[in-house]
Order: structure tokens, then C-alpha cells, then sequence
């Protein structure tokens, strides 16, 4: 027996090597969370490779930024110019874009629509990757200790990322959405058809679950469709590059990531998601207020003596031009009420009456749209400050 | 240190100094979880798997390439959200033939290096393969164009890379 043992000694330990990996795969498969029963030895060897991958990353940063912040400068200037330009051009996109988003707030709100958005975002480092084409993840150098936690998507400016998968104390493990366990809610821009986001062998992306009676045109822009609880809606993930018929009922899309996954470096963790009826009703009823206040006749401050105040209020903050024509008319307006701190025909500003330190909106009452007119109120004692209004259409005669 | 447990007549026996028994498959490790995420073409190649070829064919010793194949591969599945044991029982399978072959060929030539690092790679991959779909039932895709291209720019690594790594090797 010994001999035996003696003679097929190495094969029985590579037996045993394996059946205890075996079991140990077994284990791991059939409790719910396998990831609880290899926590310690992924701990382990966590703590030992992601140290050195920071150092590498900390050292290739001081050098990179030493040498392209103070010696590497050629074609700053140029730079420079062309990010001015830039600017121009997204300024005038943004006033195009935030009329299409006032509109679109606007018909959220109509429908009560709760709108998601991403409210707080931890910046991170891209330390290192897993070291295997099996399994598409990246290390970043932000843990549990920074306020991350499993399943917090992970974005850039460009689109995104991944999603935490797990969080040690100053790293995190990032699965990213080329892997081929990754699943992401999907949504086409133009035709609004929605599908699922998976990753191939190869790290590509594909769109799965769109009927193959579907017309997908390639170029069309895929967004997250926030259907999957992790990523807010709206997301930028990529254009689809190709789109293939297969014999089965659904279309095989290829997706190009907006996001370059293989060459990852600073990335930003969604720590916080917020989600809330556009807040177009309370900016409605003060532009409300304010126009209708604009409409309303204004009312200057009794003069102490018409006598030695003729002369309309003049526009505040204006300087005051004696030569300029006084006018002759002055609008009546009931007494009591100034709806500006302006100043009068001789430049100087006129005393507050108690009554006249009440804001315009006091004496408008807007209410379920109707408004009513102005009636002089009774002088009352200023409980607030007043608001301060445009006083220069106000003290237009109308 | 002494490593190495059986040497054949025809076949040397090496053996490696601790620091460079840890610290090669470690920095294989590091090399792999970093490299790809600046180079992307890196990860084709599989460094982790030619340390382990490399070791189990210099030592010539059955058990310690089995259980260095072992240990790297645990800590390679350690760094992936796949399950822990893929790359372990993979590894451990290589290593174990990677060093049954040394005792019997002689592997120190190029041509049989490449050879040898492209035949284990295929192995290292149905085994993975197998284990990652039969067992423990992962979705994974084989693609042959993929797995022979990559083997193929692993043999061809590992012949520049092994005869760097002949300056670490101690006579037993």
C-alpha cells in the first residue's frame, strides 16, 4: 500500500489540490452570496497587489504632471485659444439645450414626472484591473472608507463605466459594462426601443432583447434607461456600430462605448442619486408674480410737499440729468404704497413710509392665476424686508 | 532554500532564491492587473500563466509546480469578481504537466519553449473554460480565433521573457 501511495504520490496530490478547489468552487456556488465565503482571501490578496498598483499610479502622476505642467508646455498658448473657442460654442449650445430643457421640464411637470439625477459623485483613480480577459474590472483607489458602496454606478463625463461590485477599505472593485456578467438597462435615443447591455469575450458591447422586427439604424445614440436601478436615466453608454439579424426573435446590436473602458483613468462614483418632481411650479408662480408686478402700475412715495417735489420718480440708480425734460404728467397711484427705492426727480432718494417699505407683492394677491387689483392698504407695521424689484418698468406710466 | 524535489540524468535541476520565488510570480500579478489598463494589447497575454510554466519546468518537480500553479492562480481568481478557484484548478493542472514535461524533455531551446508555452495555454484555457461552464455554469463564450491568437502571442512572450528570467535560476 505504501508503495503504491509512494509510486503515484504526485498524482494524488494534484487530486487533491484540485478536489479541494473543487470544493471550495462548490461552496462558493451554492451558498446565495459566494462572495461572503471568499471575502478573507480576496482581502488578502487585495491588500497586497493594490498598494504597489498606487504607488505606480502615484509616481506616474507626479512625473507625468512635473513634466507637462512645467517643462512639457509647447502648444499651450494654441491650446489655449482653441478650448476659448470651445467654450464659445458650448455657450451658445447651452442656450439652445436649456430651451429644450426648460420645455421638457415643463412637460414633466405637467405629468408629474419624477425626474433622477445624480446628486453627488466621488472622484477616483483607476489603480488596476483584474488581470484577466474572463473578467472585465478595474480596481479604483476609493472604498468603503470614502462613502462607497456596492452597486454605485460608475461614470465619467463621456458616459458610463461600471458598477461597484465590491468595496474594500480604500479600494473598490469596479465591474465594467463590457464584462460578460454586466447587464445594463438600455435605451435607444431615437427609437426608444429598450434593451439590455451586455459584455462579449471579446469586450465588446452588445444590445440584446430588441425584437428583430425592430429598425435600428447604426449612429443611433444608446442611453441608460434607468430600468435597472443603478445607473439615472439618460446616461450616455454609446452609438451602435452594427447591427446584425439573427435567426432567433432578437437583433444582435453592437454598441461603441462612449467611454474608452480599455484605457480608464480618472472615473467618478455616483454616491448619491436623487429623484424629484421638476421644480417648475414654484419658478412659474414667482415669474408670475414678477410679471404681473412689472404690469401693475407702480406707485411713487407721497410727496412730503407737492410743492417743492414736482416731478415724476425717475429710474433708480440712474444718475439724474438736469437737464433732461421733466415730464408732465405723473400716473396717480394710491397712496401709501412705493413699490421702488427710486429716486426722485432731484436724484435723491426718497423716505420710506411705513407702509412703503412693503413689498409690491403685498399689495398683489395672486392666487390660482387671477389677480386682483390693487386696493391702498391700510398702513401696516413692516413685518419683512421688502423684495427687491425691477423698479425700472414699474415706474413707467402705463 | 532548498525547492526542488527530483532531478532527472539528462535535465538540470534549478532552484530560485526566496525573494525571487515570491517576488517573480507577485510582480507577474501586478504586471497583469496593471499593465492592461494603460496598454490594453496586454492583455492578451497571460503572465502569470508563463511564471508558472517557467518555474514548474526549471524546478522539474511535479509538486512544487502544481502547488505554484496553485497559489498563483488563487491569487489571480483573487483579483477577478469571478469565482475563487478557476485560474487555481487551471494553474494547477499546468503546472503539474508543465513540470511532468520537464522532467522528461529537455525545454531550455526556444522552439521547444514556444511550443510548450503554446500547448499549455490551450490547456490553461479548456480547463478554465471547462470548469467555468461545466461546474460552476458561467455564460462564458470560447472563441477559437481568439484563444489560438493568444496563444500564440504567449509563446512567443514567453521565449524573450523566460530567457530573462534564466538569469534568476540557481543551480541545484
Amino acid at each position: 500500500m505504501d508503495n503504491i501511495l509512494h509510486r503515484y504520490r504526485n498524482i494524488t496530490i494534484l487530486v487533491a489540490v484540485v478536489f479541494a478547489q473543487l470544493l471550495g468552487l462548490a461552496i462558493q456556488v451554492r451558498r446565495t452570496n459566494g462572495d461572503e465565503s471568499s471575502r478573507l482571501i480576496r482581502v488578502w490578496a487585495v491588500n497586497i497587489i493594490t498598494p504597489f498598483e498606487k504607488a505606480i499610479v502615484w509616481m506616474q502622476h507626479g512625473t507625468g504632471n512635473t513634466w507637462h505642467e512645467y517643462v512639457y508646455l509647447r502648444g499651450v498658448r494654441q491650446e489655449n485659444r482653441d478650448l476659448k473657442m470651445e467654450i464659445e460654442r458650448l455657450r451658445l449650445e447651452q442656450v439652445r439645450l436649456s430651451e429644450d430643457a426648460e420645455q421638457a421640464r415643463r412637460l414633466q411637470n405637467l405629468l408629474a414626472f419624477k425626474e433622477q439625477f445624480v446628486s453627488k459623485t466621488v472622484p477616483a483613480q483607476v489603480i488596476g484591473g483584474s488581470g484577466s480577459e474572463q473578467s472585465r474590472s478595474v480596481f479604483i483607489d476609493k472604498g468603503s472608507n470614502d462613502g462607497i458602496q456596492p452597486d454605485m454606478a460608475v461614470i465619467t463625463a463621456d458616459g458610463i463605466v461600471g458598477k461597484v461590485l465590491r468595496t474594500y477599505g480604500s479600494t473598490a472593485q469596479v465591474l465594467l459594462i463590457n464584462d460578460q456578467s454586466s447587464g445594463v438597462g438600455a435605451i435607444l435615443e431615437n427609437s426608444r426601443l429598450q434593451g439590455v447591455l451586455h459584455g462579449t469575450t471579446i469586450g465588446e458591447v452588445t444590445l440584446e432583447r430588441v425584437m428583430s422586427d425592430e429598425t435600428v439604424a447604426a449612429g443611433e445614440v444608446v442611453r441608460t434607461s434607468g430600468g435597472d436601478a443603478i445607473f439615472p436615466k439618460g446616461l450616455p453608454i454609446g452609438t451602435v456600430s452594427k447591427v446584425n439579424r439573427t435567426p432567433e426573435s432578437f437583433l444582435s446590436i453592437l454598441v461603441k462605448p462612449s467611454v474608452n473602458l480599455s484605457k480608464l483613468e480618472e472615473v467618478l462614483v455616483v454616491t448619491e442619486k436623487q429623484e424629484r418632481i421638476p421644480a417648475m411650479a414654484d419658478k412659474q408662480s414667482e415669474r408670475a408674480v414678477d410679471i404681473l408686478a412689472r404690469r401693475l402700475p407702480s406707485v411713487p412715495d407721497k410727496p412730503a410737499d407737492p410743492k417743492t417735489q414736482p416731478g415724476a420718480a425717475t429710474t433708480p440708480n440712474q444718475p439724474v440729468d438736469p437737464n433732461k425734460p421733466k415730464p408732465n404728467t405723473v400716473t396717480p397711484k394710491p397712496q401709501g404704497v412705493t413699490a421702488t427705492e427710486g429716486t426722485n426727480a432731484q436724484g435723491t432718494i426718497p423716505k420710506k413710509t411705513e407702509s412703503a417699505r412693503k413689498p409690491v407683492q403685498s399689495v398683489i394677491e395672486v392666487s390660482d392665476g387671477v389677480t386682483k387689483n390693487p386696493t391702498p392698504p391700510a398702513p401696516k407695521p413692516a413685518v419683512e424686508e421688502p423684495k427687491p424689484q425691477p423698479p425700472a418698468e414699474q415706474d413707467q406710466p402705463r | 532554500m532548498q525547492i526542488t524535489y527530483t532531478s532527472g540524468e539528462q535535465t538540470e535541476v534549478y532552484r530560485f532564491s526566496l525573494p525571487v520565488a515570491i517576488g517573480v510570480p507577485l510582480a507577474a500579478i501586478l504586471l497583469q492587473a496593471f499593465l492592461p489598463i494603460r496598454m490594453p494589447f496586454f492583455g492578451l497575454f497571460d503572465l502569470p500563466l508563463l511564471v508558472t510554466i517557467f518555474f514548474a519546468v526549471a524546478r522539474r518537480s511535479q509538486v512544487s509546480g502544481m502547488l505554484t500553479g496553485a497559489l498563483i492562480g488563487l491569487v489571480q481568481d483573487s483579483l477577478s469578481h469571478q469565482h475563487i478557484g478557476l485560474y487555481g484548478i487551471a494553474k494547477t493542472v499546468v503546472g503539474y504537466g508543465a513540470s511532468s514535461l520537464g522532467v522528461k524533455l529537455d525545454v531550455e531551446n526556444a522552439g521547444t519553449r514556444f511550443l510548450v508555452t503554446f500547448v499549455f495555454y490551450c490547456v490553461h484555457q479548456v480547463v478554465y473554460f471547462g470548469v467555468a461552464r461545466g461546474l460552476v455554469g458561467l455564460g462564458l463564450t470560447w472563441s477559437w480565433q481568439h484563444e489560438i491568437s493568444a496563444a500564440f502571442a504567449n509563446a512567443i512572450l514567453s521565449v524573450f521573457l523566460f530567457l530573462a528570467m534564466d538569469r534568476l535560476k540557481l543551480r541545484a
